[in-house]
């Protein structure tokens, strides 16, 4: 039986990057917004595999962990400072952080 | 090819002491946070005397992932000397808002620590573990003002953008792997020579990586997060992501385009044209109307980044050395000024306002001569590093051809002149409208402007001796 | 003793800054006493190198001292040397001599004024000015010295500085002059451009060797010889720039006689005479000169015909002379130009001298028609008045008549003369007799006006001996430049060397016979007793004839008293002109319009465009994000596109 041809996973990661990318740009949740970032990256971590599986290299496998730790630290400060938000203008609508401009 | 921690010891140490200070706090009292700040300036000290006794030491370490050079070595110097001067005024700062001591200075480590893995990184995937060491921390940083409704906009405006932005470039790093088969700097320049420059997949891969360093060296139109970033963190850490974050980016990718992707010189040439030019003129032209010191002093360095941006462009040793000595220059001017408008600020940063420097020159002397000096060398007036920083570096490259972009940059730098004059004409021509609050003026922040002042001044009358060093580290 | 010639710029310069620096604050003899004193000693030393100077043969008389190299600039060199030949010792001795006469006749005219110490301060620096240019052996030091005597008139002119009048009067002769020195500065570079060296002794061999016959036309040279004339214009006060020397007469009175009769104005002369090798080559220029000469002599002549300013008949006079003196050298006659700037220096001093002690007597009364019946309390002025008049009327024997004879008869005989120049001559003659004779008159003889009487007498010894010895002068001068048959020229032997790199157009040999000679001398004494008597029928006996003819022709006398109404044509178009220009057109259109203009619409662009760039800044994080966005799609449509 054959095995997916690694484009088809390049093409899904590439969708859902933009899904990620659109995601962030329109959703106004700060917590949505994270969500999207995240959908980022495992879009980022899915390509690696993919090319992980043409070149028949652990090196990209290593490196899904890196950044799923990274995305851990990330997500731990991220929410923290959203909690910062919260407390201070009672609301995680990202457009209500608008004070420092021009 | 093996371990070889010796090569790594700075950031050995800095990463130790980070912890150490880190398991600290809960143990020492309150009152006694301040010694904190101190033990990581001697934790500093000491990474700098290592990283000098290492100056000559050169070869890879850690099975390939990093590398060190001539180039890396005087990085990893600047980056200490800045940290060293942030973590100096931060512990004053720090003090008089009566902000906890305690995580501020594991997290500067850290961020430094970042910072030096950017710059003798051999390995994208080292490249991106510093990258983010050196983001992360700087998130919290600029957060750290918990009760400043601004601090806390800044630092997540910070992070989503920042994180959104590292996304492209991993999936930049992604494809790149996915074309050379490799993420080591030698595996994808082999690649790239190989005839895998020309494939979409090297080319795309090569954009969203620079679209990645684009947006954490503010070049246009990634910049964006600058203004509102520098403007509402603590101003030691604008301080910090302007001069130490900054530099570091800026040699790493110099470093990427120089040695890694030589083969696809025409093209990050000419996308970093542009964005060279677009960034001096943006940079410079919303700085006119800027009535914030620290939302003008971060107009300012998008603008200096674009300076920078023509030696990278110049693809040269040359260029290289412009650079390195624009940037040792650009350090001193601008952790100078920074210091000073820290001190001028006051509690609660409440006198950032240009209106808020009428008239004080008097009143400070040494403060805004300081300043001044400070202000000179941006604008690039001899005798001052400013000065010099520009002309090595628009005649290398001229050098290189790009006779067009220099003109703009000294046309764009023309422009400067009015914001950062202005800034000299409020302090020592105009009156104040009402008796400022007096302002304290703490040792260490004194020393720190003072060893600016002076070192801007020495790089303005005898820039050969940095020079040479630049030019050692460029491979000249 | 003569290599050291130049030392004779010493005394008046020192005596300049003695007076300058310290004179302030002391007493008013020791203040004149030095200054006469600077004059005199340099009289004497140059009277000993001339002594010494007759007794060198003619081809050595051309000594050259070099100084120092003032300028070197790439291929210009500039040298500071001075020149001592025949033009240059005659010069000289008249500035040193004359100067030194006028400066004791100071003492007794200006007792009693303030700031007398900046007065002999400026009139030393101006001996030492205009003998530095008379001394220089290029053109280039010849225009300081140019330049200097330009500055000593204008500190002079205006010397009554309590009057606003003065200090008009300086202004216009400084302004006026300047357009000359313009064209001279300009002549002077062509020169420079033209044959690489400003020396005379160089400059002029070489010109002699690379134009060995003269062009008509519009050459190089015919344009350096006219940007130089125009600069003789000026300080010769010839027309166009005639205009300032009326005014002139603001100044005090020696002043008037030393600066605006002797020496400045005859600056110009001295310079055609001293480029006589490039003007001998220019015929065209040459036939400028002395039509612009004639011209001149005519219109002055005409104007102080009816002047009641008693200086200002003077001043007219002056300029008419120094048309004479155009004239001889617009054909050729240099020579006989320098004889009659020799000659004029004395008679038009004393007159300027007696002038001025008629003014002490009458307490500064300026106005002919108000003076009258002063023979008997001015006796000394009175008949050394009248030596002048003969002699500036040409009558023999004395020194104008030889003088002013020979340039007539230059006009009628030379190659380059014609006819014209000397019936226009005799014509000036004739009003110049007439004048004279009238001034002599009202001011002397009739009966005296408005209460002054008849008794009184002269200012002093200081007065009286200068214009003794200047009347002995007058008189005798002539004896220098005897016609051909009468004896010897000995001024023109003398002056000979001077002349060896211009074109001989054959001018001294005389071509018609003696006697044609001796009627042409006849017809200028006839018509100059002429003008004398009619002078004579119309103000000394009965006076109210002029004032019918008058009344009969006012537009005629008006237009005659106001010189031919030169002053307001120029203020109008000159002067207006400029101003209405720099007003409406440099002032409002380039200053304000272009140059503010692109200024403020600069800073006005950049802070729209300032507020363009802030504006990307909203605020919103998402909006950000589409800007990184938007950079991410502008890289990769880049890299599409090349990829394609």
């Amino acid at each position: 039986m054959g095995m997916v041809p690694a484009t088809h996973y390049l093409a899904l990661g590439a969708v859902l990057f933009v899904i990620g990318v659109a995601g962030f740009i329109v959703r106004r949740n700060v917590i949505t917004m994270f969500m999207s970032v995240e959908l980022m990256l495992n879009a980022v971590n899915l390509t690696f595999l993919a090319y992980a599986r043409t070149w028949n290299q652990v090196d990209a496998h290593i490196f899904v962990f890196f950044v799923m730790t990274v995305a851990a630290a990330e997500a731990a400060v991220g929410l923290a400072l959203i909690l910062g938000l919260d407390r201070h203008s009672q609301t995680l609508d990202i457009d209500s952080a608008d004070k420092l401009q021009g | 090819m093996d371990l070889n921690y010796a090569a790594l010891l700075p950031e050995i140490l800095l990463a130790v002491a980070g912890i150490l200070l880190m398991l600290a706090i809960p143990v020492l009292p309150s009152r006694q946070q301040v010694r904190l700040g101190y033990a990581a300036s001697l934790a500093l000290a000491a990474a700098l005397v290592t990283a000098l006794l290492q100056w000559g030491d050169h070869g890879p370490a850690f099975f390939g992932m990093v590398s060190m050079d001539a180039l890396g070595g005087a990085a990893r110097i600047l980056f200490l000397v800045s940290s060293a001067a942030v973590a100096l005024i931060s512990v004053s700062y720090l003090k008089r808002e009566r902000l906890r001591h305690g995580e501020y200075f594991p997290l500067l480590l850290m961020a430094t620590v970042g910072m030096s893995l950017m710059a003798v990184s051999a390995d994208l995937i080292m490249t991106f573990l510093g990258l983010e060491i050196l983001s992360i921390s700087s998130y919290v940083l600029a957060g750290y003002r918990r009760g400043d409704p601004r601090s806390n906009e800044s630092a997540l405006k910070y992070f989503l953008l920042g994180a959104f932005s590292t996304a492209f470039m991993l999936y930049g790093i992604a494809l790149l792997y996915g074309a050379a088969g490799s993420t080591k700097y030698a595996g994808i320049a082999e690649a790239a020579t190989q005839g895998q420059a020309e494939t979409a997949t090297f080319l795309l891969g090569l954009g969203l990586l620079l679209v990645g360093f684009g947006f954490k060296a503010a070049l246009a139109p990634l910049h964006v997060w600058t203004p509102d970033v520098y403007q509402g963190a603590p101003v030691p850490i604008t301080a910090h992501l302007a001069v130490g974050s900054k530099a570091a980016v800026l040699i790493t990718l110099l470093r990427l385009l120089h040695q890694v992707f030589p083969a696809s010189a025409d093209q990050w040439q000419t996308l970093l044209w542009i964005a060279s030019a677009a960034t001096m003129i943006i940079g410079n032209v919303a700085a006119l109307t800027q009535t914030d010191v620290k939302r003008l002093l971060a107009y300012s360095s998008i603008a200096h980044a674009g300076y920078i941006l023509l030696g990278v462009i110049a693809n040269s040793p040359r260029g290289a050395q412009g650079v390195l000595f624009y940037l040792a220059a650009y350090s001193l001017m601008t952790l100078g000024a920074f210091a000073v408008v820290q001190v001028f600020a006051r509690r609660e940063e409440r006198f950032t306002k240009l209106e808020d420097f009428r008239g004080i020159g008097y009143r400070h002397p040494l403060l805004s001569v300081s300043l001044t000096i400070f202000l000179l060398s941006l604008i690039g007036i001899p005798p001052t590093a400013g000065f010099y920083g520009k002309l090595f570096l628009f005649s290398a490259a001229v050098e290189a051809d790009l006779v067009a972009l220099v003109i703009l940059a000294v046309l764009a730098s023309a422009v400067g002149l009015y914001y950062y004059l202005q800034l000299i004409v409020l302090m020592f021509m105009k009156e104040a409208a009402s008796p400022p609050e007096p302002v304290p003026v703490p040792l260490a922040a004194r020393i720190v402007i003072l060893l600016m002042a002076a070192g801007t001044l020495y790089l303005g009358v005898y820039p050969a001796q940095v020079l040479s060093i630049a030019g050692e580290a460029a491979g000249l | 003793m003569i290599e050291y010639f130049w030392l004779a710029l010493v005394p008046p310069l020192a005596g300049f800054l003695f007076n300058g620096l310290a004179g302030k604050r002391l007493p008013a003899r020791i203040v004149s006493g030095a200054g006469c004193a600077a004059i005199g000693a340099s009289f004497l030393f140059l009277l000993a190198v001339f002594a010494e100077f007759i007794r060198l043969p003619a081809s050595e008389q051309q000594i050259v001292h070099r100084l120092f190299t003032w300028i070197q600039a790439g291929t210009f060199t500039a040298e500071c040397s001075f020149l001592l030949d025949p033009l240059s010792m005659i010069m000289l001795l008249v500035i040193t001599g004359v100067g030194f006469l006028i400066h004791v006749y100071s003492t007794a005219y200006m007792k009693g004024e303030s700031g007398l110490y900046r007065y002999f301060a400026y009139l030393n620096l101006f001996i030492f000015m205009m003998s530095l240019l008379v001394m220089a052996g290029n053109y280039l030091l010849l225009f300081v010295g140019w330049e200097g005597v330009g500055l000593c008139s204008y500190l002079l002119i205006g010397y009554y500085i309590e009057r606003r009048s003065a200090g008009d009067a300086a202004k216009k002769a400084f302004v006026v002059n300047r357009v000359g020195d313009a064209c001279f500065l300009l002549g002077v570079f062509l020169i420079f451009k033209t044959f690489g060296t400003l020396e005379f002794g160089s400059l002029f061999e070489t010109v002699s060797r690379t134009h060995p016959q003269p062009e008509g036309g519009f050459t190089v040279l015919a344009a350096i010889t006219l940007l130089l004339f125009l600069g003789a214009t000026g300080k010769s006060a010839q027309i166009p720039l005639q205009v300032w020397l009326p005014d002139a007469m603001e100044g005090p009175t020696p002043v008037s006689a030393l600066i605006h009769a002797a020496t400045m104005v005859t600056a110009g002369v001295y310079l055609v005479v001293r480029s006589a090798a490039l003007y001998s080559r220019a015929p065209d220029v040459l036939l400028l000169v002395a039509v612009v000469g004639v011209l001149t002599a005519l219109l002055a002549a005409l104007t102080a015909l009816v002047q009641r300013d008693i200086k200002k008949v003077l001043a007219y006079s002056t300029i008419s002379q120094l048309g004479y003196m155009f004239m001889a050298l617009g054909v050729g006659a240099f020579s006989t130009g320098i004889f009659h700037l020799f000659t004029h220096a004395f008679f038009k001093a004393l007159l300027f001298l007696g002038a001025g002690s008629v003014l002490l007597r009458l307490h500064h009364e300026l106005d002919l028609f108000r003076m009258g019946g002063l023979k008997n309390s001015l006796r000394v002025t009175c008949w050394t008045m009248w030596v002048g008049t003969a002699a500036l009327a040409g009558i023999v024997p004395l020194s104008g008549f030889f003088s002013k004879d020979e340039i007539l008869w230059r006009a009628l005989d030379s190659p380059l003369g014609h006819p014209v120049f000397w019936v226009a001559g005799l014509v000036v003659a004739g009003l110049t007799a007439f004048y004279m004779c009238r001034l002599m008159f009202l001011a002397f003889y009739g009966s005296p006006a408005h209460g002054h009487g008849e008794s009184g007498s002269e200012a002093g010894t200081a007065v009286t001996a200068p214009l003794t010895l200047l009347a002995g002068a007058a008189a005798v001068a002539g004896l220098i430049g005897l016609p051909a048959y009468l004896g010897d020229h000995r001024l023109d032997r003398f002056l000979e060397p001077v002349f060896r790199y211009s074109y001989d157009h054959g001018v001294s040999a005389s071509h018609a016979s003696h006697s044609l000679e001796l009627l042409a001398a006849g017809a200028a004494l006839a018509i100059s007793l002429l003008g004398g008597a009619l002078a004579y029928r119309l103000y000394a006996r009965d006076r109210s004839l002029p004032r019918r003819l008058a009344d009969r022709f006012p537009a005629i006398h008006g237009t005659l008293q106001r010189q031919f109404r030169i002053d307001e044509a120029y203020s109008l178009f000159v002067v207006g002109g400029l101003k209405a220009l720099s007003r409406r057109v440099l002032w409002r259109v380039v200053d304000v319009g272009v140059v503010d203009g692109a200024v403020n619409g600069t800073a006005s662009l950049f802070r729209r465009w300032s507020g363009v760039a802030a504006r990307m800044q909203s605020g919103n994080t998402r909006t950000y994000a589409a800007w990184i966005v938007t950079g991410a799609a502008l890289v990769f449509l880049y890299l599409l596109s090349v990829i394609g």
